[in-house]
């Protein structure tokens, strides 16, 4: 059996506007202490979670956030190799680093690749200025090329960026300039987000007051097809709902989340998934440290799915990915509820497989309601 | 000191009918009845100060909120006269002040022999009040006009006085000056009913004659009949017959309301009290029905009452499908108590099963909802009000159409729709107003009179699906809530109506369907599609929305089909959290009617359909 880890890094330089993850920025923290010393003690707790975890070989780590990109890469690397020594790691172990455009050198990318990264995939979010200041974020557009390239030439053989559309005030051209750009850079996936206003962002309240106004389902269902057609015609195909990927440049980390395998999530807040059952961390990085330096579980809940809640996962997940889900997980009643779908051309059943075609998965949602129980 | 002590005062089944008197209260909603009503029980001592509470006499918590009476009451009160020092009997009855009740209004009036004309001196005499007041007067009552309120700021008694001995016909010094709330004049006003209103007249040895002139269910005792005796006597253990069925049931209790139920030794002439005989279902008791004894009945009834007559109509239909048959035993609880509501189960393809009820009018529609609901804690769906409508078909079949879904298709020769014969009193500054008003609901003026120098009566004929349809709400609203409204039914008339109906994908919805004047039809389709547009949610297919009269499209919009129903992020911690909305997501799917292939959630049928106060329940309830 094997089991992969996600080990979150809860740190951020600054909270984006529209980021309502689990993350703190340094000030938030208030603890005085430095990134350096915050970083060696917050590894000193995800190494004694990881005592706590089972021994199986592991087949794709990731580190997400937060920024890991923050964090040296040694302190990162404590933790590869603490898995690989514990646990073992498969020949291919895909090993993800999450990174920040801004905050990577040429010396630090060559320094995660050393400590064992092989994927690293960049927040691009836009090619527009405009539009990255909506979303609150920091970077120079120009810094994405840099980073791609020095990651490249680092020795990464696998490089990703993060796309975001449908922020307030983006226009079909300016996506379109996005995505051109991101696809004019030496990467081998890309996944593109629709924007999602969660309440309690700064960006919510924005909304609220009224300075930003989101934009319209219709304009938000137009960009997803244009960024569909244009990976499509530049040889990534798509792979699930929001990710494109040139051949054998699937992230199977995610994919492990997607085919419900067994998983891991290290750090505050990260949720885990064994064998039917879910269990989640308490949420704060301060909280979580005190538990597991006292060697108290840092777990805060669990829920052990039923086998109708299962069926309904492996569906849900199931049809947002490439080879779709087989006609033999539904009732015959969701079945026939498939039939109009298919009619009108939201998807496609071929080989006992039910496919979503590009419009169909932009309403992925709605038909899942129709075939779950 | 006027006030007798209950056990010394006459006591009944012995009473001498010279020292009694019979009246009741005519006044319009807030005019303060209820305040001078508590004033008198407080002032005759039958209630002890300690359990005095504002409006005593309302058992019901609507009429305490709404401040509204809604059933009869009838209290016994001992006086002593200050006049002539001498001990009598007032029983005061008390009667609704709104339109919608005006058949128990004249119950009440049946049962005196004089009103008191209550009005507020800041506010005048209002149309239901007039309506009342003619009422009183075509049943040859002695009227004694009071002016309330003397205590407020801004009254005007002189002027209110004057318009008063105009409508009645006395000198505006009659009338008498009072005040509920301090309790000014009350007393004198105690004096003059005994004074002015004449003691009833019967034959204590004739056989027993009582009018039933209300009758209300209580789950502990079961049916309680007030009665006025006419002639006769009744005892408690006697056997007691009702003139219209011969049906015999025997006395259990008898007694009077003082205002606690007092078991007394019976009831002799002239007095007005309750009887208890087991019965559980008011039908059996019924309101205007004579009573008389088993071993010496009478052989001539007394003038009763004209049955109320459902004038408008609404399907009420339980929020929850599950609830069908608790709303049916809700509806036949209130019924027990409620002769005038009238129900049947109805089905709708769009709001499932439910009953189309008959109200006496709007208030009364609403009160028995709000008492569904409250009372019986259910959740409703009402449909819009709407009227009877009798429909003659060119082969001279008659239809009668309670439910717009029931208009007849093919050839229709005449539609009769029920008019009112309306009156509004109002400042003169509002005739212009009130004018355009009734002409484009459709009124025919018939007159219009000077109550006094800046007050008006203006009468019109209006169809009652007019004024049914928020007319109330207009009116008041364009005469900043001076004016005010009373209405008669007048018989039918013929009228240019055609049923409009709506179509989802093609497919008529029942509970849209609305019968209208011509002239209004291509407004209402406009209208409700353009409503319906806003409120029923993207399908997977375009959804076209049309208004039609027949085959005649006269409206459409259209609902372009969905293309964005997806969150487009799914990673670890993202899978519960999509999974329980999606748990969610079902369960409001469940909430959707299916219209065809069309699915329509409840929220639109309401929003499109009922009251404001309907979309702020459902809104609440969403977010529970």
């Amino acid at each position: 059996m094997a089991l992969s880890y996600y080990v979150h890094i809860p740190y951020c330089i600054k909270r984006c506007g529209y980021c309502d993850f689990n993350t703190y920025t340094p000030s938030e923290l208030q603890d005085g202490a430095t990134l350096e010393l915050v970083s060696n003690d917050y590894i000193d707790a995800v190494l004694a979670e990881l005592d706590t975890t089972p021994r199986e070989e592991v087949p794709t780590i990731f580190f997400g956030g937060g920024t890991p990109s923050l964090l040296p890469a040694d302190d990162l690397g404590r933790v590869i190799s603490a898995i690989k020594v514990r646990n073992g790691l498969t020949p291919d172990c895909e090993i993800t680093l999450e990174a920040n455009p801004d905050s990577v050198t040429q010396e630090k990318l060559e320094r995660y690749l050393e400590v064992g990264f092989n994927r690293i995939s960049f927040g691009m979010q836009s090619a527009k200025a405009h539009v990255l200041a909506v979303l609150d974020r920091t970077h120079n557009p120009e810094n994405v090329k840099r980073s791609v390239d020095m990651a490249r030439a680092a020795g990464f053989e696998s490089i990703s960026v993060d796309l975001i559309y449908g922020t307030p005030g983006e226009s079909i051209d300016d996506w379109r300039e996005s995505v051109t750009t991101a696809l004019s850079l030496d990467i081998d996936h890309i996944s593109a987000y629709a924007l999602i206003v969660e309440s309690g962002t700064k960006l919510a309240a924005q909304i609220k007051r009224g300075e930003f106004s989101m934009p319209n389902d219709d304009l938000m269902a137009d960009m997803y097809l244009l960024v569909d057609e244009m990976c499509e015609s530049q040889g990534l195909s798509w792979y699930e709902l929001s990710n494109w990927s040139k051949p054998g440049h699937e992230c199977r980390h995610n994919i492990a989340y997607w085919e419900n395998k067994n998983w891991w999530g290290l750090g505050p807040g990260a949720h885990s998934h064994l064998a039917g059952e879910r269990f989640w961390n308490v949420k704060h990085p301060t909280a979580y440290k005190q538990k597991l330096f006292s060697k108290t579980s840092p777990i805060l809940g669990s829920e052990l799915l039923t086998q109708t809640q299962m069926n309904t996962e492996s569906i849900m997940l199931g049809i947002r990915m490439r080879q779709g889900i087989s006609l033999e997980m539904l009732t015959s009643a969701a079945i026939a509820n498939l039939a109009n779908y298919s009619e009108n051309g939201f998807l496609e059943i071929t080989q006992n497989h039910v496919v979503l075609t590009s419009k169909g998965r932009l309403i992925a949602d709605r038909i899942v309601r129709e075939i779950t129980i | 000191m006027p006030a007798i002590s209950l056990a010394k005062a006459p006591q009944p089944a012995s009473t001498n009918p010279a020292q009694i008197r019979n009246f009741c209260i005519i006044a319009h909603i807030d005019h303060g009845k209820s305040t001078l009503a508590d004033r008198m029980l407080g002032i005759t001592e039958v209630v002890d100060p300690r359990n005095m509470r504002a409006q005593y006499l309302d058992r019901m918590d609507i009429e305490r909120e709404r401040g509204i009476t809604i059933k009869s009451q009838a209290v016994r009160l001992p006086w002593r006269s200050g006049v002539d020092g001498q001990e009598y009997i007032l029983n005061m009855i008390d009667t609704p002040g709104h339109v919608d009740f005006t058949y128990e209004v004249s119950r009440s009036l049946a049962a005196c022999e004089g009103a008191v004309l209550l009005v507020d001196c800041a506010q005048g005499i209002e149309a239901q009040t007039l309506a009342n007041l003619y009422l009183a007067m075509e049943n040859n009552l002695t009227i004694i006009p009071v002016l309330n309120k003397i205590d407020l700021p801004n009254a005007q008694p002189e002027k209110f006085a004057a318009e008063l001995a105009k409508l009645i016909g006395c000198q505006p010094e009659d009338c008498l000056r009072v005040s509920g709330k301090t309790g000014d004049g009350v007393k004198e006003l105690l004096d003059e009913i005994v004074k002015q209103i004449p003691a009833p007249k019967g034959d204590p040895n004739a056989p027993a004659r009582a009018l039933i002139f209300d009758s209300v269910y209580d789950s502990y005792r079961g049916v309680v009949t007030y009665v006025r005796v006419i002639d006769g006597h009744l005892s408690p253990r006697e056997q007691i017959q009702m003139f219209s069925t011969g049906v015999r049931h025997e006395a259990l209790e008898v007694g009077v309301i003082s205002p606690e139920p007092v078991a007394s030794k019976g009831l002799g002439v002239g007095e007005v009290g309750y009887l208890i005989t087991g019965v559980k279902d008011v039908r059996q008791s019924r309101v205007g029905d004579t009573i008389t004894t088993f071993n010496n009945p009478t052989k001539h009834a007394l003038a009763g009452y004209k049955d109320p007559k459902p004038m408008v109509f609404s399907g009420l239909f339980p929020l929850d499908g599950a609830d069908f048959p608790a709303l049916r035993e809700a509806l036949d609880k209130l019924q027990l108590n409620d002769a005038a509501l009238v129900y049947e189960p109805e089905s709708s393809a769009a709001l499932g099963f439910g009953f189309r009820c008959g109200f006496l009018g709007l208030l009364h529609m609403e009160i028995v909802r709000e008492r569904l609901e409250r009372e019986h804690k259910l959740n409703l769906i009402s449909t819009a009000p709407n009227v009877v409508y009798n429909v003659t078909m060119d082969d001279g079949k008659e239809v009668r159409v309670t439910n717009p879904s029931e208009f007849p298709d093919g050839k229709v020769a005449v539609v009769k729709e029920p008019i009112v014969k309306s009156t509004i009193l109002a400042p003169s500054e509002f005739i212009g107003t009130i004018m355009e008003l009734c002409q484009e609901r459709r009124g025919v003026l018939l007159g219009m009179d000077y109550i006094s120098e800046d007050r008006v009566e203006i009468r019109y004929d209006l169809p009652l699906a007019e004024i049914v349809f928020d007319f109330f709400d207009q009116l008041k609203s364009r005469t900043k809530g001076y004016a005010s409204l009373d209405y008669e039914e007048k018989g039918d008339a013929e009228g240019n109506l055609v049923k409009v109906d709506i179509l989802l994908q093609g497919e008529a919805v029942d509970a849209f369907s609305a019968i209208v004047h011509r002239d209004k039809a291509y407004a209402y389709g406009v209208m409700m599609t353009g409503k319906l547009r806003q409120l029923i949610p993207r399908q997977q297919f375009d959804v076209p929305i049309q208004a039609a009269i027949g085959s005649r499209i006269i409206a459409r919009e259209s609902i372009s089909a969905i293309r964005k129903d997806v969150l487009a992020k799914c990673y670890g911690g993202d899978i519960s959290r999509k999974r329980k909305l999606l748990e969610k997501q079902k369960e409001g799917k469940k909430r959707m009617k299916m219209v065809g292939r069309v699915e329509v959630p409840q929220e639109a049928f309401v929003a499109a359909l009922a009251t404001d106060a309907d979309i702020e329940k459902v809104k609440a309830a969403r977010k529970l």
